[in-house]
């Protein structure tokens, strides 16, 4: 059915909209040649022309309009190869010039798609209304001082994309959907680095809720600069149901701006008298239209990197692995590199499970990303090949794992010191199986009637008769056959 | 169509310039008078016409992106009125 | 001491070559001229030492051998709306006190990489909005011409400053920037050349911006030797002005052969305005005869939509300068009046740091790109400029070159039309045209009115064509005998 909010008088359906604001991954800024980096020295990444002086003129980055055309394509959008620049007018203390150059009527890219990965394996697919280019404003803080608030234009005119959705989310878990295959997407394709806690990407949602079977949308709030997916979660959470008490209670909902108190996990309305902005939007008369031709577009499509939908109906199609295992390996482009070196030539399964479980546990609780693992995929490959040609049992190979992970190493050499290679030798695990049945006739007798479970306990027995270096799974056959026949 | 005072008022805060109450009138008489007189134009025929934003017929010229500007923070804030160790600063604003 | 204030560009150049005086004491000479002329009020900031600095460097530089060319040691003014590194920068106004420019702006470089030699900034309307010199921070300006009663008359606006300093002998030339006719009409006022080139062909970037579709830098001077012979110096593509043409570097003397035979001029029909004086429809005339005698042909040609540029004008450029002048907000240079909040220092500050006109003008611009506005009156305005920008092209097709008068009349007394606006925008009519088509145009002395006050006739040419709008303005000046040939 979706998410709903059950209200007194019937069930209400959340809508939601989300505009994203993704920080081009460029070396320069999008209208002048000033730097990007992020934690420079206040006011140090600011030219004449970002400090809005007198005269100063913009002219653009052609790597970030390539930037932008490169997101459109991995969004499936449409390309428009005539756009222009506007300047959207308003005055505020990190605004410098007044204006944003930023686009209005003709975007560089028009409407595509994202496809959401949903629990047990749903997918659906969410529309884009369009992506634009704009800059940046600088930053305020207005906590330093008394009376004062500090400026830092460092920011101001960093190029963004301005990537809007359309209304068809439906909720919070649809929202954190959203936001983390746009992210896996823009980091695939190197044009955002995603980093929300950097504020490289920020997101602004709108969220309004209607009955169940209204065809039209009511009034929406928007709540601005969320800048983790779980808070863009929690403030569609919260703002949904505060609208449903709104209308339950008669009132109404008013279309403001509205920002989300993390601590509280509220949302409320800014302080600030709200004017209804009239941005008085016009073509920027310092640039030219922005004309790019096909050649320009093919030349980017030509050199996409295959996109985290594509890899996972591969992986699937290839490797026949889950959706949801297809999903999780294909989020990062890193993690989806590493299991593809490790399952070549491999079984895709295994090396999957070995990824996803026993290397992202320990990744997260020592906070490493795969591309520092301490165990690279060349030696998890040797590690799984030890196991699959039975030199060691899965259960020993845990272990070695745990100590490549710890200490490094190359994983036969660690099987060799440990000596954790696993008894082949049949005839010495029968001899040892055999011994544990004549010591245990109660238990043998437990099996026999039915008590599967003491098989069990015979297996470990059995595992320490033999030092650990049985396989356990070659033992439990073993038993299963001399006791139940 | 002539401007009233509150339209002069609403337009002046849009541009954040201060009017003084008593040249409110006059002035509104005058922005007035010149709006009228531009409004000529709607005698002009401009149907399929495209609006002339662009004077120079040329293709956009642009920029390697390389950093080849800013680090001078000095020089950035030195004709600032008011300067706090590396920051402007302004009256503070309250979200 | 006189004979060098006597003196143009061509043959102070000559004189400098010939070791017949040094550029120091030909810098000296008009330092005193400047000194002399100061009830004119024509300089805001006077900069003899720069200016003797740099006359010592080209002596230096011609004993050496090594003379950069025509402009190198010649003392020019330059319009206080050209930022110049160190030295104050005003554009005439109360809201850029104390502003020093941490930069050059391009045209100014350019001059001085010629080796000219900075006198001082001029006098001008604030933000060059105005046509009579009169809306200045520093007070108005006075034509070293009076009027019949010894009355004080304006210069014309806004590079009247400039046009005052060249007309009084106190620079052997000067800059002024033309944005619907600021450079051609304070030199029919004043007596002498003004060029303003085709949109693109000189560089914005240094210069305050007022109407960026519109402004363009130019030179004053008094013959048009001595025009071409600056925009020579001035002109070339800039990498840091998106609308710089990428046109080739072009030695616009050489055009100058006085050769203008078979030159197809037309006079448009619309210029001949109702209440137009006499005189000036006579010196029209005569100057179509005169060139008539050098073997040119004239021809009546129309350009129906003339009488609808002012309005366009007066609204596009509003609109563009509603915008520009956004960034002077007391944040990070010029005057700060305190206010409570970040909006009452914004008020406070641009109410007492702008002018009447510039006030004016700002609001005009920004309500015609208000909501609901804009396409009533921002987009009208562009279309009905395309429409004027047509009939040009039309027109181009059967002639080379138009003449037009530049004013409707001749230089009046300070304190008239002040109290009338639109009574002050129409001494543009005649000039704002070919701002609003982008074409190169000049203005030439041609005669005198009844009280012996300067008239000018106004040559428009064929976009990227000043050769040959020179070239018949040259063998114009030279026909008519008003300036030194």
């Amino acid at each position: 059915m979706g998410y709903l909010i059950e209200g007194e008088s019937g069930d209400w359906e959340v809508v939601v909209g989300l505009e994203v604001h993704a920080q081009i991954i460029s070396e320069a800024k999008l209208f002048s040649g000033a730097a990007t980096g992020f934690g420079a020295e206040p006011n140090s990444q600011v030219s004449f022309v970002d400090a809005a002086m007198p005269g100063m003129l913009p002219v653009i980055n052609e790597h970030c309009v390539a930037q932008a055309v490169r997101t459109g394509l991995g969004l499936q959008a449409k390309i428009n190869l005539l756009s222009v620049f506007e300047r959207k007018n308003y005055f505020y203390a990190d605004l410098p010039q007044g204006y944003q150059i930023s686009q209005f009527k003709h975007p560089l890219v028009g409407e595509g798609t994202i496809t959401l990965d949903l629990p047990d394996d749903a997918t659906r697919k969410v529309g884009i209304e369009r992506l634009h280019m704009e800059q940046d404003a600088g930053k305020s803080l207005h906590d330093q001082d008394a009376v004062r608030s500090f400026i830092d234009l460092n920011r101001s005119g960093v190029p963004l994309m301005e990537i809007v959705s359309k209304p068809d989310l439906r909720g919070p878990e649809d929202a954190g959907a959203y936001l983390r295959k746009l992210r896996s997407i823009l980091r695939c394709l190197g044009t955002c680095d995603g980093n929300m806690e950097e504020g490289s990407l920020r997101c602004d949602c709108n969220v309004s809720v209607r009955k169940v079977g209204e065809a039209d949308y009511r009034t929406r709030a928007e709540i601005k600069n969320l800048n983790s997916v779980r808070f863009v979660m929690q403030a569609i959470e919260f703002e949904a149901v505060r609208q449903v008490e709104v209308y339950e209670n008669g009132g109404k909902v008013n279309q403001e701006t509205r920002l989300f108190d993390s601590a509280k996990g509220m949302t409320r309305a800014m302080r600030s008298k709200e004017f209804a902005h009239d941005y008085r939007y016009f073509p920027d008369p310092d640039l030219l239209p922005l004309e790019i031709s096909q050649e320009f577009v093919d030349g980017i499509k030509a050199s996409l990197p295959e996109l985290p939908e594509q890899k996972k109906e591969r992986f699937l199609a290839d490797h026949s692995l889950s959706a949801y295992d297809a999903g999780v390996l294909v989020a990062e482009r890193e993690t989806a590199d590493f299991f593809e070196a490790v399952a070549e030539g491999r079984d895709a399964k295994t090396a999957a499970n070995w990824v996803i479980n026993q290397l992202s546990r320990e990744l997260n609780r020592s906070g490493e990303s795969i591309e520092n693992s301490p165990v690279s995929s060349q030696d998890l490959g040797k590690l799984i090949d030890l196991v699959s040609n039975k030199t060691i049992s899965t259960a020993a190979a845990k272990t070695v794992f745990a100590i490549m992970y710890a200490d490094g190493g190359d994983p036969a050499a660690i099987v060799a010191a440990k000596g954790l290679t696993q008894i082949t030798d049949t005839g010495e695990v029968e001899t040892a199986v055999d011994n544990v049945i004549a010591e245990n006739p109660d238990q043998a007798r437990d099996v026999r009637d039915g008590k599967d479970k003491t098989i069990g306990w015979f297996v470990g027995q059995v595992m320490k008769a033999t030092g650990g270096k049985a396989n356990p799974k070659a033992v439990n056959e073993l038993l299963r056959k001399k006791l139940l026949g | 169509m002539p401007l009233d005072e509150a339209t002069v008022k609403k337009i002046a805060f849009l541009a954040r310039i201060k009017v003084p109450e008593d040249e409110l009138d006059h002035l509104a008489a005058e922005l007035s008078q010149i709006i009228g007189w531009v409004e000529q134009l709607a005698e002009v025929d401009t149907g399929a016409i495209t609006p002339m934003t662009v004077v120079a017929d040329m293709t956009w010229p642009k920029r390697d992106d390389t950093v080849t500007d800013g680090g001078y923070a000095g020089k950035v804030l030195a004709n600032a009125p008011e300067v706090k160790g590396s920051f402007y600063t302004v009256p503070k604003v309250v979200e | 001491m006189d004979k060098l204030i006597d003196l143009d560009i061509a043959r102070a150049r000559d004189g400098l070559a010939a070791g017949e005086y040094s550029s120091e004491t030909l810098t000296r000479a008009h330092i005193e001229a400047v000194e002399a002329a100061r009830n004119l009020n024509a300089y805001i900031t006077e900069t003899p030492e720069i200016a003797l600095a740099g006359a010592r460097e080209s002596d230096v530089r011609r004993a050496k051998g090594e003379a950069l060319g025509a402009m190198d040691g010649i003392p020019i003014a330059v319009k206080d709306l050209f930022c110049t590194e160190g030295v104050p920068t005003t554009a005439g106004s109360h809201i850029l006190d104390g502003f020093v420019p941490g930069y050059e702006s391009t045209v100014t470089k350019n001059l001085k990489a010629a080796g000219a030699v900075m006198l001082g900034k001029t006098n001008m309307d604030e933000f060059a909005m105005g046509s009579a010199c009169v809306t200045g921070h520093f007070g108005a300006a006075k034509n070293p011409y009076q009027g019949p009663d010894g009355k004080d008359l304006v210069p014309g606006g806004s590079s009247g400053g400039s046009a005052s300093a060249v007309a009084a002998r106190t620079c052997l030339g000067a800059i002024g920037t033309d944005t619907g006719g600021s450079i051609r009409q304070p030199a029919s006022f004043c007596g002498i050349v003004g060029l303003k080139p085709t949109y693109g062909r000189c560089s914005r970037w240094g210069i305050v911006a007022f109407a960026s579709s519109l402004d363009q830098a130019g030179p004053m001077t008094r013959t048009v030797r001595d025009a071409a012979i600056m925009l020579t110096a001035m002109a070339g593509f800039d990498p840091k002005d998106s609308t710089s043409a990428p046109v080739k570097a072009v030695d616009f003397e050489a055009a100058l052969n006085r050769d203008i035979k078979g030159l197809r001029i037309g006079i448009p029909k619309e210029y001949r305005i109702k209440g137009m004086p006499e005189e000036i429809d006579k010196l029209w005339k005569k100057g179509a005869s005169l060139l008539r005698d050098a073997g040119a042909e004239t021809v009546e040609v129309s350009l129906a939509h003339t009488k609808y540029a002012l309005p366009a004008y007066y609204i596009v450029a509003p609109a563009e300068a509603s915008s520009n002048l956004a960034r002077y907000d007391g944040v990070r240079y010029g005057l700060r009046v305190p206010g409570q909040s970040l909006d009452e220092m914004y008020e406070n500050t641009r109410g007492r740091g702008f002018g009447k006109e510039v006030r004016r003008r700002v609001l005009i611009g920004t309500y015609v790109l208000s909501a609901g506005y804009y396409d009533a009156y921002y987009l009208k305005a562009q279309k009905v400029r395309a429409l004027i920008a047509e009939d040009f092209r039309e027109v181009f097709e059967t002639v080379d070159l138009l003449l037009t008068p530049t004013a409707p009349s001749a230089a009046f007394p300070i304190g008239e039309k002040m109290d009338d606006p639109l009574a002050m925008y129409l001494n543009d009519v005649f000039t704002v045209p070919a701002s609003l088509a982008g074409l190169p145009a000049v203005s030439v002395p041609a005669g005198e009115d009844n009280f012996g006050l300067p008239l000018g006739l106004q040559f428009i040419g064929k976009p990227f064509d000043e050769k040959t709008v020179l070239r018949a303005a040259d063998v114009f000046q030279a026909a008519s005998g008003f300036g030194s040939s």
